[in-house]
């Protein structure tokens, strides 16, 4: 009460702000753990086999991702999709810049892209391993053959999309070959083709997983898939609940990596729309 | 640059003389017979019909005419960025056939010729770096032109994080680092409110006086062709021709208030308004008599 | 092409209109007569590189049959009805789970767009689910409902679910509050409000979320044959693949590619007929 009269309006505010953070995190943790403890309740009150209760869930992760099981499935799953994501990127970038400074080009291959792009990728597990085998290279190559289209056409569009105006200051600036191409198309297509790697990511978490599940030896799919052929639930969901921790991890990651990238473009639309 | 801010000083000293451009100094930019049709298939448009003038080193001209005449086509064939159907385009002598190394050009649209991912000072360093100057050299040029057009504590900010006048500054800021021979003004301040347009073109007479950098600005704004000028270039409507070439004999030192209200100042707007409706209306007459003439 | 940047970002296209895109003129006019020629050119080399290779032995033709080949596999599988049932049901699954993924996301987003305060309690969880891999999924569809279509569907709804729903509520939050005043000034009741203002300004988006969930349905639904087991193209390849039958594997592959494209053609008409009659609608209101 003394302190309100000497410092009523710190005080105040520190009170506000207290109850503002308060309010956060009721927000971010009451529906989270309402329906943790709606799970719990139910899963103990039934008898389904199929749905275990949390605490064996949360034994069973801890048991399996805390030993070299993670170095044995976990660390090279993700080595693969780290590949087949970088090797997409790069040959979407790369050949949609191309696409993209070609009207002829882009007229020729139109058809065919609008076509190779419509086949949903998970078709092409079967093909690769007829192709390559079951080795690393087939999951790559699987992840590759699904996640280079959004990036690629992504790209295609974002290119074509460079002001005009812009591109002719950079003439009249002598800003041509290589330079033209760091500074100011990859640039200004940037949000174009982060939207299209974001796809693929996503794309290529599922390509992942299901080139495991079809046919491989190891990986975190690979063991998703055991677990539930041979039975052992509570481990399943581990694995379930790992994979989901997996793609919340990576979009998050890609996220930050976006905002950095492209802390510029929402800058500039805030402005645009303010205006 | 202090050689030619001494020529401009020359004109403060006889106020009201009328110079010759092509007699007193060599010429920085010639245009002869320059002609551009625009090939859409079965419809040709001839957008510019034969023009030709020339620019003296260090003048500053403005280019003025009716709307839709041909205008932003002329500067793009002069920047090099539009090869015209024929004539041609000599800077300092060289032919133009592609952006010379010495033309800078200033857009109308701001917002959109500035790289928004890049900050102002990366802005207007750019094309320095292209120009490959040493990076000593590089800074001093930048802070100069950005302290020219009063924008030095921007120097971090985006472009889109200042106001459209300030965006154009910057744009501005970034040709005169350039250190262009020719600096050519596509209707800069077309897109700005009225006060910041003042403010824009006293700052384009100071720097012309102190760099001595020979300008071309296009306009459609009489007023402003007569404020800024030191010569006006009527262009006729589509397809267009030089209607008239005059002097503006006013003192070099202009100032918003009184040079506008000068009486000299009121008179050469009003030719320079009868040649533009003469241009606006004679169009028949005019490609008659230029169909007839030769 | 000129579709695909909305294939890209969720929010793609309704920023497109505002940023920097738009007014342009689009490509080079003088190559507008020649562009189908060189597509058509575009396919025939496409197909006659895959007629060659094979013969050529660059590619043996066991793991790459010509062109020739795979379209009369296809020819032939086409006038069996085996093939013309796997399709119903690889498009039932498809249908299905996008059209209660839509009733959801749909019923969802409006009512949770318009309450704000509950919908602060929900962002946490939202964020956390949206980008599980619904593939996680597949074992418990598996033990639940086995080969049955509900496997499908469970996949098919949790992926697109988000998709749309994440659409709906960027496009009640770009909602014009002056267009909101104006229509409560004039006393609109809140259905009118959300039929003439809301929805409106929320169909861009929507539709937006319709075309990525279609091709993402697709994507799931021939997953879910092709891992699970249910019945459709996706389990009649994984079936060809173990028998060895590669050219029939190749034949199925270009049978769900030109599932896929009409797909998008559907879908992107559908598009351009809402969007015509809204952005007319709305150029009239605006302008």
């Amino acid at each position: 009460m003394s302190s309100q009269s000497t410092a009523p309006s710190t005080g105040s505010r520190a009170g506000a702000s207290v109850r503002r953070a308060g309010t956060k995190v009721v927000h971010v943790l009451l529906l989270p753990a309402l329906l943790i403890g709606l799970y719990a309740y139910s899963s103990a009150n039934s008898d389904s086999y199929y749905t275990p209760t949390p605490d064996l869930i949360a034994a069973a992760f801890v048991e399996l991702w805390f030993s070299e099981r993670f170095f044995a499935d976990v660390l090279p799953s993700l080595a693969r999709l780290a590949a087949g994501f970088a090797v997409s990127a790069v040959l979407g970038v790369g050949l949609g810049v191309l696409l993209g400074l070609s009207t002829r080009v882009r007229a020729l291959f139109e058809p065919v892209l609008e076509f190779l792009r419509a086949i949903p990728p998970p078709v092409l597990v079967p093909l690769m391993i007829l192709l390559a085998g079951i080795d690393d290279s087939m999951k790559v190559l699987v992840i590759v053959s699904g996640c280079v289209w959004p990036v690629l056409l992504n790209t295609v569009e974002g290119v074509r999309a460079v002001d005009p105006v812009l591109a002719d200051t950079a003439r009249c600036y002598g800003i041509t070959g290589t330079t033209r191409l760091r500074v100011l198309v990859l640039r200004s297509a940037s949000p174009q083709i982060m939207a299209g790697l974001r796809l693929a990511l996503a794309l290529a978490i599922i390509l992942m997983v299901i080139s495991e599940m079809f046919a491989s030896s190891s990986g975190l799919g690979f063991a998703i898939v055991q677990f539930q052929r041979t039975f052992a639930i509570p481990e399943m969901w581990a694995g379930m609940v790992l994979l989901g921790l997996v793609g919340f991890v990576l979009s998050t990651l890609f996220e930050l990596a976006e905002g950095r990238v492209l802390g510029w473009y929402r800058g500039l639309r805030a402005a645009n729309r303010g205006e | 640059m202090s050689a030619n801010s001494a020529g401009a000083g020359a004109y403060t000293g006889s106020p009201g003389a009328t110079t010759n451009h092509q007699g007193e100094r060599p010429t920085m930019l010639k245009v002869t017979g320059l002609q551009k049709i625009y090939n859409g298939g079965a419809s040709a448009v001839e957008a510019v019909r034969d023009l030709t003038f020339d620019l003296g080193e260090g003048e500053l001209v403005c280019l003025v005419g009716p709307s839709g005449c041909g205008k932003t086509t002329l500067l793009k064939c002069i920047a090099g960025l539009m090869p015209p159907t024929s004539g041609t385009v000599e800077l300092a002598g060289q032919s133009v056939t592609a952006p010379p190394p010495g033309m800078a050009v200033v857009f109308q649209e701001y917002g959109r010729s500035l790289f928004a991912w890049m900050s102002v000072r990366a802005n207007v360093e750019l094309p320095l770096k292209e120009k490959r100057i040493p990076r000593g050299r590089r800074d001093e040029l930048v802070d100069e032109s950005l302290e020219a057009v009063g924008l030095t504590r921007f120097a971090d900010a985006y472009p889109w994080q200042l106001s459209g006048g300030m965006q154009q500054r910057v744009a501005i800021a970034r040709a005169i680092a350039y250190e262009p021979q020719v600096l050519l003004m596509d209707e800069p301040f077309a897109a700005v409110d009225a006060q910041t347009r003042a403010d824009l073109e006293d700052l384009i007479r100071q720097i012309w006086q102190r760099m001595g950098v020979t300008v071309l600005f296009v306009t459609h704004d009489i007023d402003e062709a007569v404020y800024l000028g030191e010569r006006v270039l009527v262009l006729s409507s589509s397809p267009t021709v030089v209607q008239d070439d005059i002097t503006v004999d006013l003192p070099t030192e202009r100032d918003q208030l009184t040079t506008r209200q000068d009486e000299r100042f009121t008179e050469l707007r009003a030719r320079v308004y009868a040649q533009i409706q003469q241009a606006k209306n004679g169009t028949g007459a005019d490609q008659d008599a230029a169909s007839v003439a030769p | 092409m000129t579709e695909t940047t909305a294939q890209g970002p969720p929010r793609g296209r309704p920023e497109a209109s505002k940023g920097t895109g738009g007014r342009r003129p689009r490509g080079a006019a003088r190559t507008g007569s020649s562009k189908p020629l060189l597509g058509a050119v575009g396919v025939m080399a496409f197909l006659g590189t895959w007629e060659a290779v094979p013969h050529t032995g660059l590619v043996s033709a066991r793991y790459l049959p010509p062109a020739s080949e795979v379209l009369a596999s296809l020819a032939r599988r086409a006038t069996t009805p085996g093939f013309w049932t796997a399709v119903g049901d690889t498009l039932l699954g498809w249908a299905l789970g996008l059209a209660i993924a839509f009733v959801a996301a749909v019923v969802l987003g409006f009512a949770l767009g318009a309450l704000p305060r509950v919908r602060a309690f929900t962002t946490s969880t939202v964020d956390f689910l949206r980008p599980i891999p619904s593939v996680a999924l597949i074992p418990l569809a598996v033990l639940m409902y086995g080969t049955d279509i509900r496997s499908t569907l469970l996949l098919v709804v949790y992926a697109c679910f988000w998709l749309i729903y994440i659409q709906v509520l960027y496009g009640v939050a770009d909602v014009d509050p002056v267009a909101e005043q104006t229509a409560r000034s004039y006393g609109l009741g809140r259905l009118a409000r959300i039929r003439h203002v809301v929805w409106p300004t929320t169909l861009p988006y929507l539709m937006t979320g319709v075309r990525l969930a279609a091709a993402v349905a697709l994507i799931l639904s021939i997953t879910a044959q092709l891992i699970i087991g249910s019945p459709g193209i996706g389990r009649e390849i994984a079936v060809a693949q173990s028998s060895g039958a590669v050219s029939s594997v190749y034949a199925l592959i270009v049978a769900t590619g030109a599932l896929g494209v009409l797909i998008n053609i559907g879908v992107r008409a559908l598009e351009r007929r809402v969007l015509r009659w809204h952005t007319s609608v709305r150029g009239e209101a605006t302008a």
